[in-house]
């Protein structure tokens, strides 16, 4: 039995590694995330926040939830704290997630930016978990600016195409003194599987299960594979051969001692 | 010819004014030259337009056999010769192929979800002669223009309605509806709403910056139709005539500093294969340009106007809009796509789940009627409505149909910066 595995960000002790993004929300959705996929945080687009209609996200959201607020929709630095800044006033909490775009096609996030909005944020005392493009340089950037975390994307976002970017999150893995959590492309719970295995502290996925068959089904689904990958981490993995079989006397056997 | 069919004369017009009419529908040289600027309009020397109209004049749709599309079909990426088999006659037989794509490419970029908008115009007065349009100057309509009191009661009443995006409409007169009256109602419209849009008549990109300072961040201009040829025999007089003018619109609004643009040719006015291709090639291009915009494709067909009922899209039937809203989503996955009250229910229904993200509700295309459309009170005189609307659903029943359907309706997923 392994004993209690949980992460720390901002200072707040997470037990589950599923974390649901953002975009394509229901209230379905959010129910399954929790009780399903067992969430611990969820991600909410500010922009989608404090609107009229019974459809505000906020009033949904059980208490024992984190909430990180993103910042979709901010074009540079400055847009994103002024974001930032609103969910606070609106009583989002400290976490914050930086989301910087300046492509409407790809909505592949701008690393430069980025920084600039982490090194203003930690400033003001938020809890900044960066999503980014796998880099090494900019994570370490984002590391000294003092980001709680990284957030790699695995492929272009809703596009389900999986682990695009898997040689370079190993790079962030196994060079950055931070949490790396996978986000974005992850488009089924095998993918999100891999990348636990090589060692990311959680995923967050939104589109695979929210344009799943069936819902509260997919969230399971996605808990056990990364519990799964978790475990095989830390259990550490066996060989894998990449070419012929292995002999099984030693290659060496015919090797005497000299008298 | 055809355009004769658009020609009607009011009984109520002058002597003077209906030789000058008739002068401009007979004699093309009474006309001023379409491809020129007039006085005040800005320049910006882009290279968009050269390249959209290039590209349209090579396209030929009936050159593109069943042999394309069915390449077209198998490719991960449209490229722009997939994307002219998809507009092609060749495609139709390949219509249902092209919905389930289009369909898994909305799902991937949107997800499920339908935005929902309202119009509302703020005045009918316009200076130009646009044969196929209500709103036109030689049409006999009743004109009327929002007073601030009047903007705000209409306001008022959407907002109540749980609307919280709009798009402020007006004709195209300059000089009735100035940029500071319409910086005045993207003031107040940003009091009530999270997310003013615009279509109003092409201005310049300081222009533009003061309505984006005003709280608007959306603009629609129809380009009508990408044919010049065609746009010269339509647009008769006025500051619409001048085609490049408009065509450069959208690039002028996003360098004021607006969020996003949307396009469209009112498709039934020249080849709406040939336009539809220009209108997608016009956001491509732009897009590249201006990567960190937002934009987004209509698909308005023509309709019937006050005082012409022979006005209408001709053969561009429900199959053809369908086989262009399916190539626009493969062309363009990741572009908004709005559906008009111009359509029937049915079809609204059916498209917002292969390809559109955004539908109309509670729809008037008159001035000064939403209390007695929303709240069934008739107060003092509208104005006349620019084109009869075929789906008069309230919002509140578009949200119960797309819910049942499936779907989540989103009111807003914005937030000004």
């Amino acid at each position: 039995m392994l004993k209690k595995d949980t992460f720390m960000l901002g200072g707040r002790e997470f037990t589950s590694r599923f974390i649901l993004g953002s975009g394509k929300y229901s209230m379905e959705l959010i129910r399954a995330a929790v009780e399903h996929a067992g969430a611990e945080m969820i991600t909410l687009a500010v922009r989608r926040t404090n609107t009229g209609k019974d459809e505000n996200i906020l009033g949904h959201i059980p208490e024992h939830v984190t909430l990180l607020p993103n910042t979709s929709g901010a074009r540079n630095a400055q847009e994103a704290v002024r974001i930032v800044r609103m969910a606070r006033e609106i009583g989002c909490g400290d976490f914050v997630k930086i989301e910087i775009m300046k492509d409407s096609k790809y909505l592949l996030p701008d690393n430069e930016e980025t920084v600039k909005a982490t090194k203003l944020l930690v400033r003001e005392g938020f809890v900044v978990l960066p999503y980014m493009y796998p880099d090494l340089y900019a994570a370490r950037a984002l590391e000294a600016a003092g980001a709680a975390a990284v957030m790699p994307l695995a492929s272009p976002i809703g596009s389900n195409k999986g682990l695009a970017t898997k040689e370079f999150i190993q790079i962030l893995i196994d060079e950055i003194d931070l949490p790396v959590i996978v986000d974005a492309g992850i488009g089924r719970p095998s993918q999100a599987c891999e990348a636990m295995e090589m060692g990311a502290t959680a995923i967050m996925s939104n589109t695979a299960i929210a344009t799943a068959g069936n819902i509260p089904v997919m969230a399971g689904a996605f808990k056990k594979a990364i519990q799964a990958g978790r475990e095989a981490y830390l259990s550490g993995l066996g060989r894998v051969l990449k070419r012929g079989a292995a002999a099984s006397d030693p290659l060496t056997g015919f090797l005497r001692d000299e008298e | 010819m055809t355009e004769q069919l658009y020609f009607v004369d009011s009984e109520r017009l002058g002597k003077k004014t209906l030789e000058k009419k008739h002068r401009l529908e007979q004699e093309p040289c009474s006309r001023q030259n379409h491809m020129e600027y007039m006085e005040g309009m800005e320049c910006i020397s882009s290279d968009i337009m050269q390249r959209v109209l290039g590209e349209m004049k090579g396209y030929d749709p009936e050159a593109y056999t069943d042999e394309d599309v069915r390449k077209a079909l198998v490719h991960d990426v449209c490229s722009i010769e997939d994307f002219k088999a998809f507009l092609s006659p060749a495609a139709m037989p390949y219509l249902e192929e092209m919905a389930v794509r289009a369909k898994s490419e909305t799902e991937k970029h949107f997800g499920n979800t339908v935005y929902l908008f309202t119009p509302l115009y703020l005045a009918n007065y316009c200076e130009n002669y646009c044969v196929y349009c209500g709103f036109n100057c030689y049409n006999d309509i009743v004109r009327k223009k929002l007073s601030h009191e009047e903007m705000k009661k209409e306001m008022e009443i959407i907002a109540r309605s749980g609307i919280e995006e709009i798009l402020l409409l007006t004709g195209e007169s300059q000089s009735v509806s100035d940029l500071s009256y319409i910086g005045e109602a993207c003031r107040l419209a940003a009091g009530y709403f999270r997310n003013v849009g615009l279509e109003i008549y092409p201005v310049n990109t300081e222009e533009y910056r003061y309505l984006h300072e005003c709280g608007a961040d959306y603009v629609t201009v129809f380009q009508e139709t990408y044919d010049t040829d065609r746009y010269e025999e339509l647009h008769l007089l006025g500051r619409k005539r001048v085609f490049p003018y408009r065509f450069d619109a959208q690039e002028r609004a996003v360098m004021g500093g607006m969020r996003g643009v949307a396009f469209s040719a009112l498709l039934g006015l020249a080849d709406f294969r040939k336009d539809a291709f220009a209108s997608a090639l016009h956001v491509y291009y732009l897009q590249r340009k201006y990567p960190q915009a937002e934009y987004s494709l209509s698909c308005p067909r023509l309709r019937p106007i006050i005082n012409n009922d022979k006005v209408d899209a001709r053969d561009v039937h429900e199959r053809e809009l369908c086989q262009i809203l399916c190539a626009y989503r493969l062309f363009l996955p990741y572009v908004g796509i709005t559906v008009s009250s111009r359509e029937q229910k049915h079809f609204r229904n059916g498209i917002v789940k292969i390809a559109a993200t955004k539908v109309s509700a509670g729809v008037s295309t008159g001035v000064g009627d939403h209390e007695r459309k929303y709240e069934g009170k008739r107060v003092g005189e509208a104005g006349d409505e620019q084109f009869e609307i075929l789906d008069d659903r309230s919002l509140e029943q578009m949200y119960e149909d797309l819910e049942q359907e499936g779907l989540q309706p989103v009111m807003n997923d914005y937030v000004y910066v």
